[in-house]
């Protein structure tokens, strides 16, 4: 092995990774650009919407339910109005996203039969600020009606997240980029790195040389494992650090599970590399062959659970499907290999079948 | 000749339905230099890719020094030093660099690394450039430093791509003044080239057209199976009479030598080559003399492609 | 020598630049790349309806010098007109003034043979019915007919010259930039070639060609050799020839560059 051709391959790739500090800059901020505009864009928790309430009770029933409302962090009451029918134009000038009626007989129907109605109003054109208004509005009703009929209910209903108590969804979010970007640049690099030589003429000059097949897929690989683990440790760090991402697993095996990750990306690089012949082609084709399912069909926006059944089936050979659930595991949950053992088994699965199909196709012919 | 160093039997190669080779057989005895001589299109990058096993023919095979490109096909990679056509190193590496490089990927032991590299650094006259990148080396210089690596391994057979193509005709002669050193260590050499003059310097040569060999042989002798007969005409006018020839006759006729018009006839020549003294005479050209001279490789495969796409256009 | 007065020129274009003598007129030019001198000090005239060969060895600057007379790159220092057009303030004007075509022919090969040349004749603001009727003109010439549905990347290497040639003279432009236009051509193919550069020069346009065959070199009224940004022999080849004592212009380049 010392004395392998792969080594000389190495050194080479080292030089021309050193040689070009742009592209190696551009590698390194593109995850903190994605990571800026993920952690804060998907925002999967609403906060501040901006809130009308038109109160024709005005008892001392109904203000302190708008008090409810107004106290809670998710909405802003920015419009009172009197006149229910204005509401329709207030979400028109796009004054208010989400607006509370509260009707005339509030107070009373709510005396009287201890059921009252309440109108809630949501803009619909966003459709995930909607549903998640509604949530927040009926939890929040629910619990005030509760009270405040001041009966006592047998069951009480008391919730509590597990892992994330306050339901930041950066760090959902953060790990689920670390496992994007992990499957894009590594998929990425290598692919360009070897359409780059077959371009320029290189590879020609290296396969009339006795080298073997797995040299110089390796010689190829190994240094961009190296850099895509550099920034991989980059980009976890500046995730704990910024978005304050939680660390309760252990660090080496999440290490170690990145680095079979990491394989894998380089095989479906390997594969593409063999299937095209330019590198804008396999830029293109690495994009969309990892970014598209990794973010799509892993479950780092959709729960698997809800895809329809032929998704489901594809999203099981989607490698970042099961790292995502590594490393939410390893980094939210503090879990190890004696609960991520499946997931563990079916990535390296995955690798292997890349990395198999790869090697089939990669000759040491033009 | 006893047995040929290299022998190709009977290459054929298609790509869709374009024939880049078609039934091409060659043998180059050990220590030889052998040139292509071809155009573009011709098979000559075929052909070699072929020989260095970096394609799979169609049918049909090539065995150097004993090895079999199709059955061992790692065997050959070690024989052989191969200079693609177009420019083929890390323009992004150092001379250096380069040749460390592919010394290692040949496993040159390193002590006779450092020896191989330095000699060839002074042979290809490259020692002052050693820590320039390949990228900023001139036409001249990059294809010297393309041959280094070729050579870092000591290859017993030598395979050169068009290496003089596009290259100023000052560093043309000092590469084959190079090629001309390495074929007396006993390199074998094939080298392919579009250049007629090039041609003269290899031993033998082989003319392919279009997927064929259309001769082989020492580039002198071709010259004198030259059909026709070659006068050489001095005039005042040189480009106004070559002109004027060009359009009296075909344009693959003539060509403009020196000083001279050089035209190539056939059949009864004695009495064309007068009646066109005659009719220069009267188109106003002073011509001082029309004397038959000894036919170049050039004159010799020009007509044969004339006569071939002649052929070619009546079929 | 009758130069120029290039100041004038260009500031009257009114006066119709092709009643001059000089396609191309170039005084002290000079270009440099930070410290390194690319093209140093040049001096030279080309004749309308003149085939000027411009011989040098790699980087001795003549791709350089071409690039500043096709309007791609800014003379550091001195002067130059194409088709009496000032070669610093002119340079959109003498882009629609030459044609250039070069090496490799940069043909589009996954385009028809017409869909080039509608192309090529398009980017001079020709449309379809003159880009034909230029065609059928020229066809005589370049024997084209019956190709147009060809598709470029199977036509053969003399054709695609040819090809590449009518694109760059559609728009009959008064200076002809060739460089190193024969390269990977057959000596059949290259023998025809020059034939139809004397053809179109007799017509009088001026041929600016690069090349590194010696012998077609000697096709050419006049020559200039370039050796190391500087021009070290301008005259015709003959007058050369005679001048160093050489029987060949190979000769003599190797004489000026390595010597």
């Amino acid at each position: 092995m010392i004395n392998s051709r792969f080594f000389p391959l190495m050194r080479k790739e080292f030089i021309h990774i050193a040689r070009d500090r742009r592209s190696l800059l551009i590698l390194f901020l593109m995850p903190v650009l994605m990571m800026f505009v993920f952690g804060y864009a998907i925002n999967m928790d609403v906060k501040h919407i901006r809130m009308g309430i038109c109160d024709l009770s005005r008892t001392p029933t109904s203000r302190a339910l708008i008090e409810a409302v107004s106290a809670s962090p998710y909405f802003d009451v920015t419009v009172r109005y009197e006149d229910p029918r204005l509401t329709g134009e207030l979400f028109r000038r796009r004054e208010i996203r989400a607006a509370v009626i509260i009707p005339r007989e509030f107070a009373r129907d709510l005396g009287a039969s201890g059921v009252a109605r309440i109108g809630v109003i949501t803009d619909g054109t966003d459709a995930n600020t909607a549903t998640l208004a509604q949530n927040y509005l009926e939890g929040l009703f629910l619990e005030r009606s509760l009270s405040a009929g001041g009966v006592e209910f047998p069951v009480r209903i008391k919730s509590r997240i597990l892992y994330n108590p306050d339901m930041e969804s950066s760090h959902f979010v953060v790990p689920g980029i670390v496992a994007l970007l992990l499957i894009m640049i590594g998929a990425l690099l290598t692919s360009v790195t070897i359409v780059r030589e077959k371009e320029t003429g290189t590879l020609e000059q290296i396969l009339v040389s006795p080298i073997r097949g797995y040299e110089v897929v390796l010689g190829k690989a190994l240094p961009y494992l190296v850099l895509a683990f550099g920034i991989a440790v980059f980009i976890i760090i500046f995730g704990c650090l910024w978005f304050h991402v939680p660390m309760l697993g252990s660090w080496s095996w999440l290490t170690l599970f990145c680095i079979i990750y990491l394989f894998t990306s380089l095989a479906i690089g390997l594969m593409i590399s063999t299937l095209v012949s330019t590198q804008q082609v396999a830029m293109m084709l690495a994009l969309v062959a990892t970014l598209l399912p990794s973010v799509m069909l892993s479950g780092f926006i959709f729960p698997v659970a809800s895809m329809p059944a032929p998704l489901r089936v594809v999203s099981r050979i989607v490698p970042a499907t099961y790292f995502l659930e590594i490393i939410r595991g390893i980094m939210l949950k503090g879990n190890g290999p004696a609960e991520l053992w499946r997931p563990v088994l079916a990535m390296i699965a995955v690798g292997l079948l890349f990395t198999v199909m790869a090697i089939r196709r990669f000759r040491l012919k033009l | 000749m006893s047995i040929p160093f290299a022998r190709v039997k009977e290459l054929e190669k298609s790509y869709g339905k374009t024939v880049a080779l078609a039934s091409v057989s060659l043998d180059v005895g050990k220590g030889e230099m052998f040139g292509l001589i071809g155009p573009d299109g011709a098979g000559k990058t075929t052909l070699m890719r072929i020989l260095s096993s970096l394609l799979d023919p169609d049918s049909g095979d090539c065995v150097v020094a004993g090895v079999s490109v199709s059955e061992d096909p790692a065997g050959i990679r070690r024989i052989i030093g191969y200079m693609p056509q177009r420019f083929s190193l890390y323009q992004d590496l150092t001379v250096g660099e380069n040749l460390r490089f592919f010394a290692d990927l040949f496993r040159v032991p390193r002590r006779e690394r450092i020896k191989r590299t330095a000699m060839l650094l002074e042979f290809a006259r490259l020692e002052p450039f050693v820590k320039r990148q390949a990228g900023r080396l001139s036409g001249g210089m990059k294809q010297k430093l393309a041959l280094a690596c070729a050579l870092v391994h000591t290859p017993e057979f030598l395979i050169l791509d068009e290496p003089t193509t596009g290259v100023d005709p000052v560093s043309r002669r000092e590469f084959w003044s190079i090629l001309k050193k390495l074929k007396e260590t006993g390199v074998t050499i094939l080298v392919s080239t579009p250049y007629m003059e090039e041609a003269e310097l290899c031993d033998r040569v082989a003319l392919m057209h279009k997927g064929r060999v259309l001769m082989t042989g020492v580039a002198k002798d071709i010259a004198q199976g030259f059909a026709g007969t070659v006068y050489s005409v001095a005039c005042d006018d040189t480009v106004g009479l070559a002109v004027w020839l060009k359009g009296r006759l075909t344009p693959e006729q003539v060509r403009i030598v020196g000083t001279r018009v050089h035209v190539s006839l056939f059949g009864d020549t004695g009495r064309a080559i007068a009646g066109l003294e005659r009719e220069a005479a009267t188109a106003g050209f002073s011509i001082a003399m029309a004397e038959p001279v000894p036919a170049a490789l050039e004159d010799a495969f020009v007509a044969m492609i004339a006569e071939r796409e002649r052929r070619h256009d009546a079929a | 020598m009758t130069q120029p007065d290039a100041g004038n020129e260009t500031n009257a274009r009114g006066k119709k630049a092709s009643g001059h003598d000089y396609a191309v007129t170039v005084r002290d030019l000079t270009r440099m790349f930070g410290e390194f001198v690319a093209v140093d000090n040049v001096s030279f005239d080309v004749k309308r309806g003149e085939i000027f060969g411009f011989l040098g060895a790699n980087g001795a600057g003549k791709t350089t010098t071409i690039k500043m007379l096709t309007g791609l790159l800014r003379p550091t220092s001195g002067t130059g007109t194409v088709d009496g057009l000032d070669i610093s303030n002119d340079r959109r004007a003498i882009k629609s003034r030459i044609g250039y075509m070069s090496q490799r022919f940069s043909l589009y090969d996954d385009l028809k043979v017409e869909e080039n040349l509608f192309f090529f004749g398009g980017v001079y603001g020709m449309d379809r019915d003159s880009v034909e009727a230029r065609v059928s003109e020229l066809d005589d010439m370049l024997s084209l007919s019956g190709l147009e549905n060809r598709m470029t990347a199977s036509l053969p290497p003399g054709h695609k010259q040819r090809l590449a040639l009518a694109c760059a003279i559609l728009h009959r432009p008064p200076v002809l930039f060739l460089d190193e236009p024969t390269g990977g051509v057959d000596p059949v193919a290259r023998r025809y070639f020059w034939d139809l550069i004397s053809t179109i020069a007799s017509d009088g346009t001026t041929v600016f060609v690069t090349t590194h065959y010696m012998d077609e070199a000697e096709y050419c009224h006049r020559l200039s050799i370039m050796h190391a940004g500087r021009i070290v022999e301008v005259d015709s080849p003959a007058r050369i020839k005679e001048k160093h004592g050489m029987t060949s212009i190979q000769d003599v380049f190797i004489k000026l560059v390595d010597g």
